[in-house]
C-alpha cells in the first residue's frame, strides 16, 4: 500500500472535541501560569538591568586617597602597571572644599589619584603596599551585588523551565481526561481507519487553542501590571525614568506561543503513546 | 443504493486466485487472571470465496466475536496466520494496517454510533476518516441513508432512533465507503423479527453487488431462511464449515 494512498481525517469536529474539552480550568490555569512566567520574564529582564548598570559603575574610575605631602609621581608609577592614574590636582581639590571649609591657605590635604583599574587585584596589592594609601571604591559590594543579580537572572530561567515542566504535566492530565471522554470514538474512528497522526493531531489542535488562549490572557494581565510596576521600581532601581524596553517585550510575546507549543506538543505525544496500545 | 458501483477488487488474492480471507491455525489467547490464560479461539482454519455471504454460528462464548475482530484487524492473533483481502496481516505495517481497515466495514452487536455526531454525520464519519470531499461526501450519505430508509431521520441524534434504525445506520456507516469485507457481529441479536429480516436483507443485497459478506448470530433460525455456507464454532474450535 502506498504511503501516499491514505488521506487525511476531514471535518470539523468529528471526535467532538469542542464538547469533550469545554471546560474552562485547564485555559484559566494555563492563563495563572502564563503570568508567573511573564513574572519571572521581567525578574531576569530586570536583574539583567540592574547587573548591567552595576558592571558599568564598578568599571569606571575609583579614588586612591594617600596621606597629605605623600609622592604623588611615586604613588603614580607604583599604581600604573594595573590602571590608569590621574592625580587630582591641588587646586581643584582646594577649589571643591571652598564652599565647606573656606580659602584656608596652610590647611594639608590629602593627595588624591583618580584610577581607572584594569587589574583591580593587582591594584589592591599595590595600593595596600603604599603606606597610608586607601582605596576609595565600590568595587567589593558592586561585584557581590553582580554575582546576586546573575543569580537572580539564572533563578527566574529556572522558574521558567519548571513553571513549562507545570504546563506540560497540566496539559498530560487535561489530555488523558479528554481521552477518557472519548475514548470509544477514538477506538471507533481507529477501527474505521482513522490515522494515529490524525487523531492525534485534532487533540493537539484543540490543546492549542485552549493554551494559546489562557496564555494570552494571562500575559495581557502580566503586562499591564508589568508596565505600572516598572513605572515605579525603575526611577528608584534606575535613578533614570522607565523606558518602553525595561520590559522584555519579546519575551512576553513569545509566552502564548510557548504556551500553544507546549500544549500541541504534549497533547500528540500523549495521544501517540496511549493509540499504540490499539492493535 | 441502486447506482452502487460493483466493488473492485484488487490485490495479489485476484491473480493467484487466493480466498479473500484466509485463516490457518489461528489461535486467539486471552491472558486470565493470575497469569491463567483461556483460548478463545484454537486451531482454526478455513477459506472463504471473494463476493460469497457467510454465516459464523455458535452458541454464546463460541468465540464468535473474537473470529470477527481478528478479520476486522481490531485483534492480533497469538497463533497462526490471518489473511484480510489477500494481506498477512501480521506482516503489515502499521500505516498499511490502517489503509486495510478502510476497505473493511464492520457492525457490531450494539450499534457503536457515535453520540455527539448526527445519524447524517455518523454514516459520514468513514468517508471524513478518509478524506473524501464534500460533495461525493453529500452524494454518498444521503444515497445511504435512503437506502436504510432513514433519510427523514439525518438530523437526528442516534439516541432517540429506535433500535432497528440504529442497526441500519450502523450499516449504512459499514458501507459508505464500499468495502471489500463487510464483518457483522450478531447485527439482529437486539431486534424484533422484522426488524432483524430488514437488517437481514440489506447484508444480502450488499452480497449480491459484490461484497464479501460475514455475518455472526446465534440464531438457528436466520441461517435456516437464508441457506449460506456457515462456518460453526464450538469452544473455540471450528467444528464445521459449508
Ligand atoms: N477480552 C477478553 N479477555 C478475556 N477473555 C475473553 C475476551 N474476549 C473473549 N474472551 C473469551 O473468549 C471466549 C470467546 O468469546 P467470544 O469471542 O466473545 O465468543 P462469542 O462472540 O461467540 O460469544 C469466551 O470464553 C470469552 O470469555
Ligand atoms: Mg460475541
Amino acid at each position: 500500500m502506498a504511503r501516499g494512498a491514505l488521506r487525511g481525517l476531514r471535518g470539523r469536529d468529528p471526535l467532538g472535541l469542542r464538547r469533550a474539552f469545554a471546560d474552562r480550568l485547564l485555559p484559566a490555569l494555563v492563563a495563572a501560569m502564563a503570568l508567573l512566567a511573564a513574572l519571572a520574564l521581567a525578574g531576569a529582564h530586570g536583574a539583567g538591568q540592574l547587573a548591567q548598570r552595576w558592571q558599568a559603575g564598578a568599571a569606571g574610575p575609583a579614588l586612591v586617597t594617600l596621606p597629605a605631602g605623600a609622592d604623588l609621581a611615586a604613588a603614580s608609577a607604583a599604581l600604573s602597571p594595573h590602571a590608569e592614574v590621574a592625580p587630582v590636582p591641588e587646586a581643584r581639590m582646594r577649589e571643591l572644599l571652598a564652599p565647606w571649609v573656606g580659602e584656608v591657605p596652610g590647611l594639608p590635604l590629602p593627595r588624591i589619584l583618580e584610577v581607572t583599574p584594569t587589574d583591580r587585584a593587582g591594584l589592591e596589592a599595590a595600593v595596600s603596599a603604599l603606606p597610608g594609601a586607601r582605596l576609595e571604591g565600590r568595587g567589593e559590594s558592586v561585584a557581590q551585588a553582580v554575582t546576586l543579580a546573575a543569580g537572580l537572572r539564572a533563578l527566574s530561567l529556572l522558574l521558567l523551565l519548571v513553571i513549562a515542566a507545570v504546563a506540560a504535566a497540566l496539559v498530560a492530565v487535561a489530555t488523558r481526561a479528554g481521552i477518557a471522554a472519548r475514548r470509544e470514538t477514538i477506538v471507533i474512528l481507529h477501527e474505521l481507519g482513522a490515522r494515529d497522526s490524525d487523531i492525534a493531531g485534532r487533540f493537539a489542535t484543540r490543546l492549542a487553542v485552549l493554551c494559546l488562549g489562557g496564555a494570552a490572557a494571562g500575559t495581557a494581565a502580566a503586562a499591564l501590571a508589568l508596565w505600572f510596576l516598572a513605572g515605579a521600581a525603575v526611577p528608584v532601581a534606575l535613578s533614570r525614568p522607565a523606558a518602553w524596553d525595561d520590559l522584555p517585550w519579546t519575551g512576553l510575546a513569545a509566552l502564548p506561543l510557548a504556551a500553544a507549543a507546549i500544549g500541541w506538543l504534549t497533547a500528540r505525544l500523549t495521544l501517540r503513546a496511549w493509540l499504540r496500545r490499539l492493535p | 443504493m441502486c447506482q452502487a458501483r460493483p466493488v473492485a477488487y484488487k490485490g495479489r488474492w485476484t491473480e493467484r486466485g487466493r480466498g479473500l480471507v484466509r485463516f490457518t491455525g489461528v489461535g486467539m489467547r486471552y491472558g486470565g487472571p493470575r497469569g491463567r490464560a483461556a483460548w478463545g479461539l484454537l486451531g482454526v482454519s478455513f477459506e472463504l470465496a471473494p463476493a460469497s455471504f457467510n454465516w459464523l454460528l455458535g452458541p454464546s462464548g463460541a468465540g464468535k466475536s473474537s473470529l470477527l475482530r481478528l478479520m476486522h484487524l481490531s485483534l492480533r492473533a497469538t497463533e497462526g496466520r490471518v489473511e484480510v483481502l489477500g494481506e498477512d496481516v501480521a506482516r503489515l505495517s502499521r500505516w498499511a494496517l490502517t489503509g486495510l481497515r478502510r476497505r473493511i466495514g464492520v457492525v457490531f452487536q450494539d450499534d457503536r454510533l457515535l453520540p455527539h455526531l448526527s445519524a447524517y454525520e455518523n454514516v459520514a464519519l468513514p468517508l471524513r476518516i478518509q478524506g473524501v470531499t464534500e460533495m461525493r461526501l453529500t452524494a454518498d450519505v444521503g444515497e445511504m441513508l435512503r437506502w436504510v430508509g432513514l433519510e427523514h431521520r439525518a438530523e437526528e441524534p442516534p439516541e432517540i432512533l429506535s433500535g432497528g434504525e440504529r442497526q441500519r445506520l450502523a450499516i449504512a456507516r459499514a458501507i459508505v465507503a464500499r468495502p471489500s469485507l463487510l464483518v457483522a457481529d450478531e447485527p439482529t441479536a437486539n431486534l424484533d423479527e422484522a426488524q432483524a429480516r430488514r437488517v437481514i436483507a440489506l447484508l444480502r443485497e450488499l452480497h449480491r453487488m459484490g461484497t464479501t459478506v460475514v455475518v455472526a448470530t446465534h440464531s438457528e433460525t436466520l441461517p435456516v431462511e437464508y441457506p449460506a455456507p456457515a462456518l460453526r464454532l464450538e469452544e473455540g474450535r471450528l467444528v464445521s464449515h459449508g
